[in-house]
């Protein structure tokens, strides 16, 4: 069964962050030492230090696309560094597939990015002297891969990534979108199973962010890779996201699904990114049915678990009794009344008027 | 309002004025009094140098050494035997190209010996002819970038072909393609070291500083003792002078590549070789391609100063040409400099900037194209030039290798336009002449040399003091002590002043050029690109015009001065007034401002940082032209290092006196630029 496979695939996890600090300032380590775990921004400041990553955990699972979400200078870059070891943590471990990346050598590092890391950046960071096709082939040529099979792969990239016919452009004729699909490509040029993405639409325009992320969305139910995603646009990681991580002056203030986080804003700080967001248009039925109860009369509309509330709330809301819910194999999985939906869309503002 | 809060330096620069003055007529010329002179305590500095370079080149860590000749282990100076071996190295890559080009005997030499070479009279390595020479420019302009640089590289072949420089231009040649890739590896390794180390930045800066701003000159001597007299020792000076450009912009390029691009190297799996080589360096190509460009230009700004000491080619045939005073001949031989320079230039350009087609399924004569033409070529030329050995007699084979002086020339055609100017125009130019000598430069000249050493210690301290506090006036007041305590403090003073004259002229229009051509934007680019044009002259070419019109007088050494000071300073206000933002224009015009107000009170403080950067470089390209001027007689600073050139303890003397005017020019620097960064800070300008 399907759910089986997920529950085994989730106890491996791809990447694994085990109280990461990162500490700027010549005494990090010293200052670390002595606080022991107990880190207090304000204490560390006036000791000439700046904390970017406090005490991070978690765990991101196979094809999962895991999104950190905070405001700049949140730390959530830092610690993008610190998994992709472009900057070393002060203290703490990570691994990747199980391998402790803060023990590896140069070498070692050099071999895992080669082959299981790709990474997108905000300013699409390409190289200004070579075209699409060099900049895309370019970490298959560092890898030794001959001139002829990496220019026949890029080629393939090109292709995926809708730019075919610009091959032979530099970077400096692309407008942003297509200079970013390029940043995609390169990054995938190597097949990776990880995947970072540091900011890559946030230099976007608003129509063309959303087209790039219609865009990321379609690649990665192609390419189900496993995703770190960093952001500082809140409705982005809410489109984008299986689970979302909030950070806050480095610390992971809540990390959840989307709809929980929604739901059940964990600190003040969350709770100010929920408030304004329209429920109905980002919760799916899932999260506001009740179980299946046998006793109940069920009206004779079915609707998918996996759907947003706000495209079936009015054929749910002209049913007088409540409506059942289906998975993807068409068994029913639980009941929607009325009321949840009528909470959903009008219940903040209802709790505000009181 | 109180003007004295609002405006307090201008309250202390009228009162440092007045101190100035008050300092200057009270004090009279008296060799007992240290206000008027310091006492030269340092004196002996040139000796102690020249001491201390006899014993590093000739006793210094002496070493046991194989001599073939007398079969016998000898005693050598290590040092000595380093330069040696550099020497030989590089002369002999100098000859060997060399006799590629017009042929010879010495690399047979190299191998065999002189016995072998007179005995068997085969034994001489045939010259490509000249066609084959051209044929191939041709052909590597036409393959690097197209029609226009093969154009380019036809027109230079040609005219040095035609002008009968051929022989002096290849000379040239191959001293400048050993020269400049010396330089451009060195520059670029350097600058990649000060990149990755900040101990080798903050040691280089200083002496970059005071690399750049020593005078040609003055490399010469030092060069000469360690690496003796000839192409080498010219190709050792042109590196030591062109490298420091190199270092500067490969620097400034590694520092603007951004941190992005250089982590998406490492995420594509660098290693630090791929990433330095394939990320960190490309994309910094293009300040690193300016430093490249740099390098050409000095290597043949250099080719005219290395023929002092013995570097052959057209940099010796143009001194000649000009101790002459044969113009028309000078201006050929600069021509053919500059035409080398540029072809070399965009050759360069073109070769970094080349692009690769990875579909295209070529044949082997697709592939092989233009290594196959240049086939043809070559088998073309070496046929024409034999079927010229049967027209034309020995020597004279103009199919093979045109003879030296033998081609057309104008020189008649210029040398009678000289006379015609000077037959019409000799009373104007000459009441000119005297009325610039006697009316304004004298009596500068005089009042420079009437001024207390106290006196111009508080003037320039003190303006250093208003416009970068302490810090700068200690500096510039270290720099000028340093050449009081020398015996040429006189010939300092008129070194400034001829400079102070060339700056003031220069930045007058300068500034004037600039403001009138930044008002629309054609206008901008035709002054940038007329800018660049003559940024491409070597130095020297600037006299010939000027001893043309005014003989050899200071006024002609003080117009070259003027004409190539006045570059900078225009480029910086162009650029200057050009970066104001648009936003801010209309903001003005919406508060109802005119052109004029909207220059004074928009641009020019907006545009005045950066323009001080301009006079600054003003200054720099003054102070060079100034000792430059010494070839055609000044008594300046410039002319006592000319004179230490034939010296045998010149090193000393040479490089102490390089110091004085590498210490005038870094004055002036930590002036403005302390300056101009203040003014910066103050706009919030980066």
């Amino acid at each position: 069964m399907p759910t089986q496979e997920a529950v085994c695939s989730k106890e491996q996890a791809v990447i694994k962050c085990d109280s990461v600090y990162k500490i700027f300032g010549d005494n990090a380590k010293k200052m670390l030492q002595s606080s022991q775990g107990n880190v207090d921004a304000k204490t560390f400041q006036d000791a000439g230090c700046i904390v970017g990553v406090n005490n991070a955990s978690f765990e991101v699972y196979e094809g999962e696309l895991l999104v950190v979400m905070g405001l700049s200078g949140s730390g959530k870059s830092t610690l993008l560094r610190c998994i992709s070891r472009l900057s070393d943590a002060t203290s703490g471990s990570v691994f990747i597939d199980g391998q402790d990346i803060m023990a590896m050598n140069n070498k070692q590092l050099i071999e895992l990015r080669r082959n299981k890391m790709g990474m997108v950046f905000q300013s699409f960071a390409l190289l200004p002297h070579k075209t699409v096709l060099e900049n895309i082939a370019f970490p298959l040529q560092v890898k030794g891969v001959s001139t002829q099979d990496s220019i026949k792969k890029a080629m393939e990239m090109v292709e995926l990534v809708s730019l075919g016919g610009r091959e032979n452009y530099f970077p400096r004729q692309l407008s942003g979108g297509q200079q970013q699909r390029v940043g995609i490509a390169r990054s995938l040029a190597v097949e990776p199973d990880i995947w970072f993405l540091d900011e890559p639409f946030s230099a976007l325009d608003p129509l063309i962010r959303k087209e790039m992320q219609d865009e990321f969305l379609r690649l990665q139910s192609v390419l189900n890779k496993t995703i770190l995603f960093i952001t500082h646009d809140f409705d982005e990681a809410l489109r984008l996201a299986d689970r979302i991580a909030i950070m806050k002056d480095g610390v992971i203030e809540q990390l959840d699904t989307p709809a929980n986080i929604i739901l059940n804003p964990a600190t003040d700080y969350v709770h100010k990114f929920t408030e304004e967001v329209p429920r109905e248009k980002v919760l799916r039925i899932e999260s506001v049915m009740d179980p299946v109860d046998k006793t109940e009369e069920i009206s004779d509309l079915v609707v998918s678990k996996d759907a947003i509330i706000e495209t079936v709330a009015e054929a749910v809301l002209s049913q007088q009794k409540a409506v059942s819910v289906i998975d993807e194999n068409g068994e029913v999985v639980g009941a929607l009344h009325c009321s949840h939906v009528i909470n959903v869309l009008f219940g903040s503002s209802a709790q505000k008027a009181n | 309002m109180n003007y004295s809060s609002k405006q307090p330096k201008v309250i202390q620069f009228a009162f440092l004025l007045v101190v100035f003055f008050t300092l200057y007529f009270l004090i009279g010329p008296a060799d007992s009094n240290f206000f008027w002179r310091l006492p030269p305590l340092i004196k002996e500095l040139p000796l102690l140098i020249n001491n201390a370079a006899n014993y590093l080149m000739f006793e210094w860590m002496p070493i046991d050494v194989y001599d073939p000749e007398i079969e016998e282990y000898e005693q050598r100076a290590l040092v000595k035997q380093i330069t040696r071996a550099i020497s030989g190295a590089l002369l002999f890559s100098i000859e060997f190209i060399r006799e590629i080009l017009l042929g010879g005997v010495k690399t047979i030499v190299t191998f065999s010996s002189w016995d072998f070479v007179s005995e068997n009279k085969w034994a001489r390595w045939p010259a490509l002819p000249w066609t084959v020479v051209a044929g191939g420019a041709i052909l590597l302009g036409y393959k690097l970038q197209g029609k226009g640089l093969a154009f380019l590289a036809a027109f230079a072949t040609s005219y040095i072909a035609i002008f009968g420089q051929w022989e002096p231009s290849m000379e040239t040649l191959s001293f400048v393609l050993i020269a400049a890739p010396i330089s451009v590896i060195l520059g670029l390794a350097l600058g990649v070291w000060a990149f990755k180390s900040r101990r080798v930045d903050t040691t280089l800066q200083p002496l970059l500083n005071v690399a750049q701003t020593m005078p040609h000159y003055s490399y010469l001597v030092p060069v000469m003792v360690f690496f003796g007299v000839g192409d080498h020792a010219g190709a050792i000076a042109t590196v030591i002078f062109a490298t420091p450009p190199m270092v500067r912009l490969t620097l400034l390029g590694l520092k603007k590549v951004s941190p992005e691009v250089v982590e998406a190297g490492m995420m594509s799996g660098c290693s630090n070789y791929q990433l330095l080589f394939k990320v960190v360096i490309p994309t910094a190509r293009h300040d690193i391609l300016i430093g490249v460009n740099q390098v050409i230009m000095q290597c043949l700004a250099m080719a005219v100063i290395a023929s002092f000491i013995g570097a052959k080619g057209l940099g010796f045939n143009l001194l000649l040409a000009l101790n002459q005073l044969r113009i028309g001949q000078a201006l050929e031989l600069g021509i053919c400099i500059t035409l080398i320079a540029v072809v070399l230039d965009k050759l360069s350009l073109a070769w970094a900037n080349k692009q690769t087609d990875y579909f295209s399924d070529l044949s082997f004569f697709e592939r092989h194209k233009y290594s196959l033409l240049f086939l043809a070529v070559f088998v073309a030329g070496t046929l024409l030039a034999y079927i010229g050995t049967f027209f034309f007699k020995e020597g004279f084979n103009y199919f093979y290798i045109i003879p030296h002086n033998k081609g057309i020339t104008t020189e008649n055609f210029w040398q009678a336009g000289v006379d015609w100017i000077w037959d019409t125009f000799f009373f104007s130019l000459k009441a000119f002449n005297v009325f610039l000598i006697t009316k304004v430069l004298m009596p500068m000249k005089a009042a420079y040399l009437g001024m207390p050493v106290i006196a111009t210690f508080v003037l320039v301290m003190g303006t250093a003091f208003i416009l970068g506090r302490l810090r700068s006036a200690l500096i510039v007041g270290g720099f000028l002590l340093f050449i009081a305590l020398t015996e040429w403090w006189d010939r300092a003073l008129i070194t400034a002043y001829m400079a102070t004259f060339g700056v003031i002229v220069s930045s007058i229009i300068g500034i004037t050029v600039g403001t009138l051509c930044s008002q629309n934007k054609f206008s901008s680019k035709a002054i940038l690109l007329v800018c660049d044009t003559f940024q491409t002259f070597p130095s020297f070419i600037y006299l010939i015009p000027v001893i043309m019109l005014f003989g050899v007088t200071d006024t002609s050494v003080l117009i070259a001065v003027i004409v190539y000071a006045t570059i900078p300073a225009t480029r910086y206000t162009v650029e200057g007034l050009r970066s104001v933002p648009p936003e801010l224009h209309d903001a003005g015009s919406m508060s109802g401002v005119n052109r004029f107000q909207r220059w004074v009170s928009i641009e020019l403080p907006l545009a005045f940082p950066h323009m001080m950067l301009g006079i600054n470089q003003t200054v720099v390209f003054a102070l060079f032209m100034v000792i430059i001027g010494a070839m055609i007689g000044t008594d300046d600073l410039g002319q006592f290092i000319l004179k230490a050139l034939s010296d045998k303890n010149g090193i000393g003397n040479g490089l102490t006196l390089g110091l004085c005017v590498a210490f005038i020019g870094l004055a002036v620097d930590q002036i403005l630029r302390t300056w101009a960064n203040e003014r910066k800070k103050a706009l919030g300008l980066n």
